[in-house]
C-alpha cells in the first residue's frame, strides 16, 4: 500500500488491520456456567464476540486479548490463557 | 510605465489602519469558510474585527466561538478536513495550547492559515512581544513567515493561502507578526480589492475531503515501519515550499505591484563585512541603524529572515558569503542552550568559509531594541563577541538589595 498525503485511505481500515497479533492472553470460553447474559458480547471493545448461550466464542483475527470479556462475565465462564501455552 | 501605474493605483487604496484591522481586511478577502478563535492579547483585535464583519453580514464565514485555543485549532482542523478554507489567530499561551493540534493539522496535511501575534510566554506573566511563541512550535510542520510591517503582514496572509493550499505543499502556514508593535500600530496600508484577491487566490480545491457521499479515513494509525516515511513526506513538502515561496511572491508582485514575500531580504549587503540577521519588526530599526552606520563608513548590512520554516539554508549561506562577522539577534531564548535562530544560521554556514557568528538575546518580553542596542551589538561583535550575549542586561536588578 502506497502512503498518501495525510494518510488518507478507503474506509474499513479497522477490518483490514488485523489486531489479533497484539494478543498476549487469549479468552477461552468454557461453555459450562454461561447464562447467556450477553455481557461479554456487549463489553468487548472490538465487537468480536459472537454466538449465543454456551456457544460464545470470538474472532481471533481481531481479539486483542484485553480480557474485558473474562472480567465482566458474572459466572466466570471465560478464562484468559497465555498465548502459546 | 506598468510599474508606475500599479504604484499609483495602489496609493489610491492606501488607508491608515491598525495592523490587526489590516490583517482582518485581507483575511476577509481570502473568503475563509470557517473562522474559529479564542481571544488573547495581543491577537484579539484581528478576530474581533472578523467577528464583526460576519455579524454585519459583510463576510459569509461561519465564525465558531470556542472555549479555548485547543478547540479553535480543532475546529479549523475538522473544517479543513471537510474541504473548507479556515483561519485562526492566537498568541503566546494560546499557541502553546494549540500546539498539540498544530502537530495534527500539519500531519494531516491540512492547509489551515493562522496568525501568531507574537508574544512571550509566562512565567513571569507578560503580554509583550518576543518570538518565543512561534519558535516553540518550530518543529511541528507549520510553515512560519515573519512580517516586518503591517503591509507585509497583510500581504503575506494572501500568499499564505496560496502556499498552504498548493497540492505539493498542503501544510498549515503561520504568519508571525510582532504583538503590539505591529498588531496595534496604525500604518498606511494598501488593502487590495476583493476582485484583485479573487484574481490571485482561486477557491480552495482540496486534494481529499470528508463527505458522507464518499467516506474515507484521514490520518490513519501508523506503525513504526511507515512513520518515518510520513514525516519524510512532510519534510519534502517543506522543501517544495522553499521554491514556491519566492514564486508566489513574484506572482503576487505581478498582481499587486508589491513583492511582500520571499525567503529572505538582503539590505545593503553589497561589500558588507558585518551583517545583522533578524526577523520581524525589529528589521526596520536595523535598516535605519545600518543606514546611519554606513554613513559613518561601516561596511554593514542586514539579512532579514522572512521564511523561518522552511529555513532558507541556501539563500542564507549565499547572502552571508564573504561576510566577516554576523550578529544574529534573537527575540527568543533557549534557556540552557545557545541561540535558536543562530543555530539555523550556523548550520547554513557549516562547511563553508565561515564568518564569526555572535548570538545576541534581545527584546525579550517586550523590551525595546533601540539603535543604541544595535550599535552596542556591533561593537561587541567587532571586539570578538563570543557564544551568546544578553543585550541591555541590567545586572544591578539581580542580587541582594544591600549588595
Ligand atoms: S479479550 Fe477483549 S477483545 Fe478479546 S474477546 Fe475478550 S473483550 Fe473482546
Ligand atoms: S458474560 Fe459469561 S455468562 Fe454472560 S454470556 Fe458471556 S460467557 Fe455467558
Amino acid at each position: 500500500m502506497k502512503l498518501t498525503i495525510g494518510l488518507v485511505t478507503s474506509p474499513g481500515t479497522s477490518r483490514a488491520n488485523k489486531t489479533g497479533d497484539w494478543r498476549v492472553r487469549r479468552p477461552v470460553f468454557l461453555h459450562k456456567t454461561c447464562t447467556g447474559c450477553l455481557l461479554c458480547q456487549l463489553c468487548c471493545p472490538e465487537g468480536v464476540v459472537y454466538g449465543e448461550a454456551k456457544t460464545f466464542d470470538c474472532d481471533f483475527d481481531y481479539c486483542k486479548g484485553c480480557g474485558i470479556c473474562a472480567q465482566v462475565c458474572p459466572v466466570h465462564d471465560i478464562e484468559m490463557e497465555l498465548e502459546g501455552e | 510605465m506598468v510599474v508606475l501605474s500599479q504604484k499609483s493605483a495602489s496609493l489610491l487604496h492606501m488607508e491608515v489602519l491598525e495592523g490587526s484591522r489590516a490583517v482582518a481586511e485581507v483575511v476577509k478577502r481570502c473568503r475563509p469558510h470557517v473562522i474559529s478563535a479564542y481571544p488573547i492579547t495581543p491577537q484579539t483585535h484581528i478576530v474581533e474585527n472578523l467577528a464583526q464583519m460576519v455579524a454585519d453580514g459583510e463576510l459569509a464565514s461561519e465564525f465558531v466561538n470556542v472555549e479555548s485555543e485547543h478547540s479553535a485549532a480543532s475546529v479549523c482542523l475538522g473544517a479543513a478536513a471537510t474541504g473548507a478554507r479556515t483561519y485562526t489567530a492566537t498568541s503566546s499561551q494560546g499557541l502553546a495550547l494549540m500546539s498539540e493540534v498544530l502537530y495534527n493539522i500539519a500531519g494531516l496535511r491540512l492547509p489551515v492559515v493562522l496568525t501568531c501575534a507574537n508574544r512571550t510566554l509566562s512565567a513571569p506573566l507578560s503580554i509583550w512581544n518576543d518570538h518565543q511563541d512561534s519558535l516553540m512550535v518550530r518543529d511541528a510542520g507549520v510553515i512560519q513567515l515573519f512580517a516586518e510591517d503591517c503591509q507585509e503582514a497583510a500581504d503575506m496572509h494572501i500568499q499564505a493561502y496560496k502556499l498552504a493550499e498548493d497540492h505539493r505543499v498542503l501544510l498549515p502556514v503561520m504568519v508571525a507578526m510582532d504583538g503590539f508593535i505591529l498588531t496595534h500600530t496604525f500604518e498606511p496600508v494598501t488593502i487590495p480589492t476583493q476582485e484583485e484577491v479573487d484574481a490571485f487566490l482561486p477557491p480552495y480545491q482540496p486534494l481529499h475531503y470528508l463527505t458522507p457521499k464518499a467516506p474515507l479515513s484521514m490520518g490513519t494509525w501508523c506503525e513504526p515501519d511507515k512513520f518515518l516515511e510520513v514525516k519524510y513526506m512532510m519534510h519534502q513538502a517543506m522543501e517544495v515550499a522553499l521554491t514556491l515561496i519566492p514564486q508566489i511572491a513574484e506572482d503576487f508582485r505581478r498582481h499587486f505591484g508589491r513583492y511582500s514575500g520571499g525567503l529572505i531580504e538582503e539590505y545593503r549587503m553589497d561589500d558588507a563585512q558585518t551583517a545583522f540577521v533578524a526577523m520581524g519588526s525589529l528589521v526596520t530599526t536595523i535598516k535605519d541603524t545600518v543606514d546611519e552606520l554606513r554613513e559613518e563608513g561601516h561596511r554593514v548590512g542586514l539579512v532579514k529572515i522572512r521564511a523561518y520554516r522552511p529555513f532558507p539554508t541556501q539563500a542564507v549561506a549565499r547572502a552571508l558569503e564573504g561576510v566577516e562577522r554576523v550578529a544574529v539577534i534573537e527575540k527568543a531564548i533557549s534557556i540552557g542552550g545557545v541561540g535558536i535562530l543562530a543555530a539555523d544560521i550556523k548550520s547554513a554556514l557549516y562547511g563553508r568559509e565561515r564568518p564569526m557568528v555572535g548570538t545576541f538575546i534581545a527584546g525579550l518580553g517586550g523590551r525595546d531594541v533601540t539603535k543604541d542596542s544595535l550599535r552596542w551589538i556591533m561593537e561587541r561583535l567587532e571586539e570578538g563577541a563570543t557564544l551568546q550575549e544578553f543585550v541591555d542586561l541590567n545586572l544591578s536588578l539581580i542580587g541582594d538589595d544591600e549588595g
